[in-house]
């Protein structure tokens, strides 16, 4: 057994021979709030799809807790313990913020117990818990659909919590959010790392700033380019080449 | 006060739709055909008995189609495999060492082998409905874990469709080919299945399974694996990522939506004088979609109504109108597509907020801020303007 709960090694995807990621090594500890930069196409979603099993490596492999998740399928890979978040919310638009918490909290995923097993005597307040601490509780009986881009961002985030993963894959969490709900969400990815190791991807530095107290990853061209602290990965030369560079340049 | 109404309602809410089923069921039951027959309409009760059959398939197209977002188009294999099982009972019905006519007409001798246990009748009721579900789970289970959906698997429902229909048409010397089996003449416990009593008894049973079809399709879609089966027509990838292998879920729906289609089809041919390959054409499959389209998609009672409007329709434009009556059913068809996208019943929902909004609009300079901000009254607000 490995002490590591996420490592990758040597991964490489090719999507019909364009290396979206290319020999990428990864790892990281239990109990890390990782926080992985890099500019669009640089291949940070594609990472999650291979940890998650919805994409397939082309060679390397994931491990996670030590075991291999090659050949694992999507809902196996969530039950070990990982949990994700998708860049645009995915939440489920017809069901309400309750039942989709209830969906996704739920313990027993099997038809049959999904069919005929009484709810826990837990649960109830597990969700209001969760409904409160995301923010929901006047809006948690009404359909998602009519739910604010902010308020889906922050049910799916709920989704995550209440599935009880050991690592949550949280893709670009305050995409479209104004400054204050960033900072909430900010704060509830804090609150949470407390007790869940973490792997956060963000465009957003002011958010990055805020939430990256550990290691950040900076991903280009599908291959790390380099890792440190958010002070030291600001000031390398490279990635203000490839990353931050570019945004004063794109703006002129 | 209306807030008061409905939470009432919300307390009691099995209830009073429990009061609201075995109400309806007494007036089909008893009401209606003493009405008709008092119309001296007397035949439309046999025919009302047939629909009430439809409507038990109708029943599974929604579960599979409406709740769970999966399109079948060969529900009629289902149907006509029950129709089958239930008619080959009744063709056995005869005395010692006899055959049934159609085989000494092609020469057979000898029972094959597949109609034997069909001279038990605990078997063949048990065929109507595990037979049509062991092939739709067999089916289903090949194609779901394999992630074929949408349009591929329509097409592959139709493709099993056109099989078997070729295969019973074919078949003259197993099953008549054709022709199919009469049951009018066949006797079940020494009466024949055509006379009036028998076909009074079947009407009973048409109304007490649609109503053992509609428990079943409630108590399916409420609660976790209700909503579970909306999240996979909504999102099915997103479900992998919550923890769920849809294969199971969608399976089982697979299965029981076929097994309906089985009851009703033993029901609709024991009232219809027989089954043959006719209910395997395509367009009967697809109408079976289009009676759930014009009821209301994902709504029981809409599935219901639509197949029992749908088909009443049909026969009396067609006795009306015995010229140009497609075209009326054709328009009406395309009027509730485009005119209702979401059925009858997914009309009467929005048209019933519609006033609750009008009624809240009027008031609503008097309503205090904190009413407006009530997301309820918002969520009424959003679904008035559109
Ligand atoms: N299924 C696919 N088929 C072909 N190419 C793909 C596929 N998925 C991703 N790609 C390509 O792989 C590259 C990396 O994509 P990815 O979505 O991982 O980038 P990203 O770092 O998440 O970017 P962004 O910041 O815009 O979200 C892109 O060039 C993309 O076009
Ligand atoms: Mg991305």
């Amino acid at each position: 057994m490995s002490a590591k709960i996420l490592e990758i090694e040597d991964l490489t995807v090719s999507f019909d021979g364009f290396k979206a990621l290319n020999q990428l090594n990864f790892s990281m500890e239990p109990g890390e709030l990782r926080v992985i930069i890099g500019p669009n196409g640089a291949g940070k979603t594609t990472f999650l799809d291979v940890i998650t099993g919805k994409v397939q490596p082309t060679i390397g492999s994931a491990r996670f807790k030590g075991k291999n998740l090659k050949a694992l399928s999507e809902h196996q890979i969530c039950r070990l313990g990982i949990g994700r978040k998708f860049q645009t919310p995915r939440i489920f638009l017809k069901l309400t913020p309750r039942e989709n918490l209830s969906l996704s909290g739920n313990r027993y995923k099997g038809v049959f117990s999904t069919l005929l097993n009484k709810r826990p005597t837990g649960e109830q307040q597990t969700i209001s818990g969760l409904l409160e601490t995301v923010g929901l509780t006047p809006k948690a009986d009404i359909p998602a659909e009519l739910l604010s881009h902010g308020e889906k961002q922050r049910l799916e985030i709920g989704m995550l919590v209440a599935q009880s993963p050991d690592l949550l894959l949280v893709d670009e969490p305050v995409a479209g959010l104004t400054d204050e709900e960033t900072e909430n969400v900010g704060n509830l990815l804090l609150t949470l790392a407390e007790s869940h190791s973490i792997i956060v991807i963000e465009h957003d530095m002011e958010f990055v700033r805020q939430i990256a107290r550990q290691q950040v990853t900076v991903l280009h061209q599908g291959s790390v380019l380099c890792e440190g602290k958010m002070n030291d990965v600001q000031n390398d030369p490279r990635v203000i080449e490839v990353y931050l560079g570019e945004a004063p340049s794109m703006d002129e | 006060m209306l807030r008061a109404i409905k939470g009432q309602i919300q307390k009691r809410p099995r209830l009073f739709e429990g009061i609201g089923v075995v109400a309806i069921a007494l007036l089909i039951l008893f009401a209606a055909p003493a009405i008709l027959t008092a119309m001296g309409q007397e035949f439309r009760v046999n025919m009302l008995g047939r629909f009430l059959a439809l409507a038990i398939v109708a029943l599974g197209i929604d579960l599979i189609w409406g709740y769970t977002g999966i399109l079948s188009l060969g529900h009629g294999l289902f149907f006509t495999l029950g129709g089958y099982a239930l008619a080959m009972h009744l063709k056995l019905q005869l005395p010692e060492g006899e055959l049934p006519e159609f085989f000494t007409l092609y020469g057979v001798k000898e029972l094959p082998w597949f109609w034997k246990p069909f001279h038990s009748f605990p078997f063949s009721l048990a065929a109507t409905i595990f037979v049509p579900m062991l092939i739709a789970a067999l089916l289903g289970y090949l194609v779901f874990r394999n992630r074929i959906r949408g349009v591929y698997f329509s097409i592959l429902t139709q493709a099993a469709l056109i099989v078997f229909f070729n295969f019973f048409n074919s078949q003259q010397k197993l099953i008549n080919g054709t022709n199919g089996l009469k049951t009018d003449t066949a006797k079940i416990f020494d009466v024949y299945v055509g006379s009036d009593d028998v076909q009074r008894i079947l009407y009973i049973l048409s109304v007490v399974f649609l109503i053992l079809a509609y428990c079943l399709s409630r108590w399916l879609t409420s609660g976790r694996l209700g909503r579970l089966l909306i999240a996979i027509r909504d999102d099915e990838s997103r479900v992998r990522f919550s923890g769920y292998d849809p294969t199971g879920f969608k399976v089982l729906v697979f299965a029981v939506s076929a097994g309906l289609a089985g009851i009703a089809g033993a029901l609709y041919a024991a009232q219809s004088g027989g089954i043959s390959p006719k209910t395997m054409d395509i367009a009967f499959s697809i109408e079976m979609v289009i009676w759930v389209a014009v009821g209301g998609r994902a709504s029981l009672v809409g599935a219901i109504l639509g197949a029992i409007l749908v088909n009443f329709s049909k026969s009396i434009l067609s006795e009306q109108f015995p010229q140009v009556w497609l075209f009326f059913l054709g328009g009406l068809f395309l009027t509730v597509v485009t005119v209702l996208p979401d059925g009858f019943v997914g009309w009467l929902r929005t048209q019933g907020v519609d006033q609750v909004r009008s009624l809240l609009g009027r008031r609503r300079l008097l309503t205090y801020p904190s009413l407006a901000e009530d997301p309820e009254v918002e969520y009424e607000r959003q679904n008035l303007r559109n």
